[in-house]
């Protein structure tokens, strides 16, 4: 069974790769939504946000980051819930395959395109002004955070695509995730906000992720915020894995 | 590989339920090497559920399954190595083209040469030239093709066809019927499921009929035909079949 594993997971994800470049509409409008709350804010409220010395677009770019990856990983319980639905999911199943291949094509493929979709935020971000002197080892933590919750996310998108019973039920999980960072120190500091939505701003994982990216990115100190962001993706990684395990085995014995 | 005698199907005393629903209650069949067995049925009766059970994509509550000599639940791996499912959908990938789709099926069953196996296949079902198309815009006779030579690769033993022909048209119908002939003349065993009499009439060496849960009959058309008390000889005027008259219009493949 494991002996295929490697090749069977290239094999199809190479297929699911051919799909998104057949149809580039899927990143596109992954990335278009992103950029626009990034114009939004950047030009239009975000003048009247108070961000101290950090120009607005600067402070604003994680929160938009994550917020691609967000609307991003829907596509992929989209894709997933396709190949459930045209039978063509369990073909794969009943051929001489490693099984979990078939999952962990569309993980890996979730991968590449949200980080396509990212990389075209980013050129956006650059054109109307983000900068950063930060270093190599810098990007690369910020590359290895973002990873790692795409891939928390892509997981949770497993779940969905596995269990939804229609094509609107497989992408409307994301909403709730692609909001989160509305309610974080994504858009604007958390000491503005009143008691509670502060509370809550300051202790779901967004803000942490946000702010250790912000960090790297603005060559300050991380301090406690990455552990905690850390801890976030890799818990939400590891419950959304085995929760895709257990709706996976139910689905196909 | 012990089994070269064994049925290439058996099946004991299968039972399967969802919830409350009592689907299989206790089916035994048997199928010879390279026959062509039909599963009769009405609609619910039971047929994917026997096909997913042998293709190891769900398991039952009771009674045995093996394939080609391999037991469903213990040697699941081994029983996949000897099969194909063409599922009662044409399971394809419309975004790729025809070939993509036979080269993909190629690779994940680690042949040696996807391209020319796809290339041979393409030639056989008369796909060539939609080979470099891709598979939306294909139609349902043609996605029936290219899904039927999809099961072919890797040279399985065992077939299951859940119902090829629904939804086609008498044309695509009977290039569907050839393929699957052309099957079972190469040796491969073909369990097909069918709402439709006339193709179980017209493929099948053997038809089993599942009923309420249980295989009710299994043998060949003859012997089936023997259950009924003997044909009288009536004289009446032989009229053309809606078949005739449309294959008369059409002028094409007349049905053998």
């Amino acid at each position: 069974m494991t002996t295929h594993f490697v090749g069977d997971t290239a094999v199809l994800t190479g297929r699911s790769l051919r799909h998104i470049l057949r149809s580039p509409d899927t990143i596109i409008t992954t990335a278009v939504m992103p950029i626009a709350f990034l114009l939004l804010f950047v030009f239009v409220f975000g003048g009247a946000i108070d961000t101290g010395d950090v120009p607005y677009v600067n402070y604003l770019l994680p929160g938009i980051l994550l917020i691609t990856i967000a609307s991003g990983i829907a596509y992929t319980s989209y894709r997933l819930f396709l190949d459930l639905q045209t039978g063509i999911f369990e073909r794969f199943q009943s051929m001489p395959i490693a099984r979990s291949s078939v999952l962990w094509a569309h993980v890996l493929t979730s991968l590449v395109a949200n980080f396509i979709s990212l990389a075209v935020v980013m050129v956006v971000a650059l054109v109307i002004g983000f900068r950063s002197g930060a270093g190599v080892l810098a990007w690369l933590a910020v590359v290895a955070i973002l990873a790692l919750f795409t891939l928390a996310l892509t997981w949770l998108a497993v779940i969905a695509g596995l269990s939804a019973k229609s094509v609107d039920g497989a992408s409307a999980f994301s909403y709730p995730l692609i909001f989160l960072p509305f309610i974080s120190s994504a858009f604007v500091p958390t000491d503005s906000m009143p008691g509670p939505v502060r509370w809550f701003a300051e202790n779901q994982p967004v803000t942490s992720i946000v702010n250790s990216i912000r960090h790297l990115l603005m060559e300050q100190s991380v301090g406690i915020d990455l552990w905690i962001a850390l801890a976030w993706c890799g818990g939400i990684l590891v419950v959304a894995f085995i929760l895709a395990m257990v709706v996976y085995r139910r689905r196909i014995s | 590989m012990t089994t070269a005698t064994a049925p290439a199907i058996h099946i004991t005393g299968l039972e399967k339920s969802y919830k409350k629903l009592h689907v299989l209650r206790g089916v035994d069949l048997d199928v010879e090497r390279g026959t062509i067995v039909a599963l009769l049925g009405s609609n619910g009766a039971g047929k994917t559920t026997i096909i997913k059970a042998l293709s190891t994509l769900l398991t039952t509550d009771a009674g045995s399954a093996s394939v080609n000599g391999f037991d469903v639940k213990a040697d699941a791996a081994d029983v996949r190595e000897s099969i194909s499912l063409t599922g009662q959908f044409a399971a394809v990938d419309e975004i790729l083209t025809g070939r993509e789709n036979l080269v993909l099926i190629a690779r994940l069953r680690h042949q040696a040469d996807p391209g020319t196996i796809a290339d041979d296949l393409l030639e056989r079902f008369s796909l060539t030239d939609a080979g470099k198309r891709r598979v939306a815009t294909y139609s349902g006779g043609m996605r029936r093709r290219l899904d039927i030579a999809m099961s072919l690769i890797g040279h399985p033993s065992v077939i299951f066809l859940d119902e090829p022909t629904t939804g086609l048209d008498p044309e695509a119908r009977i290039e569907v019927w050839n393929s699957v002939k052309e099957l079972a003349a190469g040796g491969t065993t073909v369990l097909l499921t069918t709402q439709y009499l006339e193709e179980a009439e017209h493929l099948a060496d053997r038809i089993a009929i599942l009923h309420e849960g249980r295989i009710i009959v299994n043998g060949t058309l003859a012997e089936l035909k023997e259950l009924l008390p003997p044909a009288k000889v009536e004289y009446i005027e032989k009229q053309p079949t809606l078949e005739d008259v449309f294959f008369a219009l059409v002028g094409r493949k007349e049905a053998k």
